[in-house]
Order: structure tokens, then C-alpha cells, then sequence
């Protein structure tokens, strides 16, 4: 499976299985629990990421939590 | 302009998109920094070199040594200093025509509304999800364009927002995370040059939002990491469900986040 995560394409053994909830996993992205995943331009409602699969041609953005600046 | 205002500017007139008049938008142009920290340093910096001319900035903190690594703003003499009267001091001797306004206060639900009220762009400098949520909220629901930036470790990101208009902080992450979900600088650390090219970027959106000219960095995302030296730019659509700028809001007011807030940001 090819798909493309953050700009940088991505080969992922095939997985007719895989849902953006098991990507996450897979890959041990950081922030897991709160990371927004945009997939092919769209934001994804966090309840969406089990049901979710994840296909050949996939541009997953990771969207992470950036909390600094003035402390 | 006095013949003085003229040349302290002149590289600024020169330019086609700024000129006399756009140097005159930049006087009457007033800007809220909220934080004087790693990103607000830069900002209140370059803004008031700029020739803006109100510029409110917003901190209840005081200077602390760990600070200087990364807070140009403030030097060591300052530690201890409440950090508003620390940054008008610097921002007042590189250019003594702006007005600068200080808010010794952290931003919240109680008093966001009237801070935001007198001006015309806003900046979010802060340090902590509860204050970039309700920022986001504040200015959504009145109408105030502003710019987000987040910074942690070696990785900054930033977006402008248009209300109603272009896509918003909640369009990306509709709630805040948890309390201590996600680490702070103060916990994870900050490379001290990282505020300064992401808080000069939130400047220049200010800057060119009252020229009124260029592209400003509405419906995507800009990040950057230091250590692979890449910038990237994500597309961001409005989501129709977005809780504060969709079609059924459930936010309707300016609202603290209570569950985002750390023992930290209640300390005062």
C-alpha cells in the first residue's frame, strides 16, 4: 500500500484491514489520542478514525498539538 | 510625517506596497499581542519597529532567567520585572512614537471581550491550550481576524484566521486536549531560536492584514521544523462542523476552558 503521510510517501505492507484508528497505532504516531488526521484534504471528526479505512493513494496529514509561546 | 518619521521609515516608503500611505495604515493599525514570552518577543519587537501605532501586549507573568534563552525582549537586568512593563520599555526606546498599552493580566473568559474590543488584528503568543482556545473563540465570535502560533521543541505551527471566512483553530482541533497531555516548553524544551521565525512570521501577517496587500495565511497551516530546516503548508478547509465557526455552533460565547487549564496558567 502506497500512501502519502505528512509529504513524504509511505509503503506500508498490504492490509485490506487497516482503519486510520490502526494507522495511528501502526506507525506509534506521537500525541495518538488527540493527533487531528486530515485525510485527502478533509478533517476527520475523531470518532470517524475506527471506521475509517485507510486505501492505496491515501494523503494522511498528521495535525499535532503546538501549545508554547510564552512561557 | 515629520522628516524624521520619514527617514526612520524610508526603507518601508520605498517599498511600492507600502509607501506613504500604507506607512500611514501602519500608524493608524492597532495590534494586540497576548503573551511576551518566546513568540510575543519578536512580535513586539518588529511591530513596534514597524511603526504600529497601538500595540496592546497582554502577560500577567513576571521575567524569569530561564526566560532570556529565547524572550529577546527581556534582558537580564528585567528578571523579576513584570514582563508587559519589561517589553514596553524595549519597545518604547526602538521607537518612541508607538503607543504601547499593558495588560498585566492573563487572558480569560472574564475579560478576553473587552481586551479584544479596540483592536483591529490580534496575536496569540500564549503558552497554553486553555488560552489558545478561548482566543480563538473570542475572536471568532467577534469578528477579530488574528493569528495562531504554536512552538514546542524544534516545531512551530501558525495560521491566520479570517472569521466566518477562512478556517479556524477548532476547524483543526475541535477541543482542547487534556490537562498535561501534551508537554509544554517547560517540560519538553524549546530550541531559543524557534520563536523568533515563527513570531516574526505572525508579525508579518499583521503587518501586511493592516497594508491590506499580499496573501494573508488563511485556510492552511504552516509548519516548521528546525532540525530538517523544512517548512510545510497543509491545506485547511472551514468544516461545516466546526463547534465555533460551523453551521450549528455550540459555542456561542467566550467560554474558559476549564479542563485545558494547568496549575500553571491559574497561578496568576
Amino acid at each position: 500500500m502506497d500512501i502519502t503521510i505528512n509529504g513524504k510517501e509511505t509503503l506500508l505492507p498490504d492490509n485490506p484491514d487497516r482503519t486510520i484508528d490502526s494507522l495511528l497505532e501502526e506507525l506509534d504516531v506521537s500525541q495518538r489520542l488527540y493527533v487531528t488526521v486530515e485525510l485527502n484534504g478533509e478533517v476527520l471528526e475523531r470518532a470517524a478514525h475506527e471506521s475509517t479505512p485507510v486505501t492505496n493513494g491515501d494523503t494522511i496529514e498528521f495535525l499535532y498539538f503546538m501549545g508554547g509561546g510564552a512561557q | 510625517m515629520t522628516e524624521e518619521q520619514i527617514e526612520r521609515y524610508s526603507r518601508h516608503i520605498i517599498l511600492k506596497e507600502v509607501g506613504g500611505k500604507g506607512q500611514k495604515k501602519l500608524f493608524d493599525g492597532k495590534v494586540l499581542i497576548i503573551g511576551a514570552g518566546g513568540l510575543g518577543a519578536p512580535i513586539a519587537l518588529y511591530l513596534a519597529a514597524a511603526g504600529i501605532g497601538t500595540i496592546g501586549i497582554a502577560d500577567a507573568d513576571n521575567v524569569d532567567l530561564s526566560n532570556l534563552q529565547r524572550q529577546i525582549i527581556h534582558f537580564t537586568p528585567d528578571v523579576g520585572k513584570p514582563k508587559v512593563e519589561s517589553a514596553k520599555e524595549k519597545m518604547q526606546a526602538i521607537n518612541p512614537d508607538v503607543k504601547v498599552i499593558t495588560y498585566k493580566e492573563w487572558i480569560s473568559a472574564a475579560n478576553v471581550n473587552t481586551i479584544i474590543a479596540d483592536y483591529d488584528f490580534i496575536i496569540d503568543g500564549t503558552d497554553n491550550f486553555a488560552a489558545k482556545f478561548l482566543i480563538n473563540d473570542a475572536c471568532v465570535l467577534a469578528g477579530k481576524p488574528y493569528s495562531h502560533g504554536g512552538i514546542l521543541a524544534f516545531d512551530g505551527q501558525t495560521i491566520t484566521v479570517k472569521p466566518k471566512e477562512s478556517a479556524c483553530y477548532r476547524c483543526i482541533f475541535p477541543e482542547p486536549p487534556p490537562k498535561d497531555a501534551i508537554p509544554t516548553c517547560s517540560q519538553a524544551g524549546v530550541i531559543g531560536v524557534l520563536p523568533g521565525v515563527l513570531g516574526t512570521i505572525q508579525a508579518t501577517e499583521a503587518i501586511k492584514f493592516l497594508l491590506g496587500k499580499g496573501e494573508l495565511l488563511t485556510d492552511r497551516l504552516l509548519t516548521y521544523n528546525a532540525l530538517r530546516m523544512k517548512f510545510r503548508e497543509i491545506p485547511i478547509k472551514r468544516r461545516t462542523s466546526c463547534p465555533v465557526c460551523g453551521d450549528n455552533p455550540t459555542i456561542t460565547e467566550a467560554v474558559d476552558e476549564l479542563d485545558a487549564m494547568t496549575v500553571c496558567d491559574l497561578k496568576g
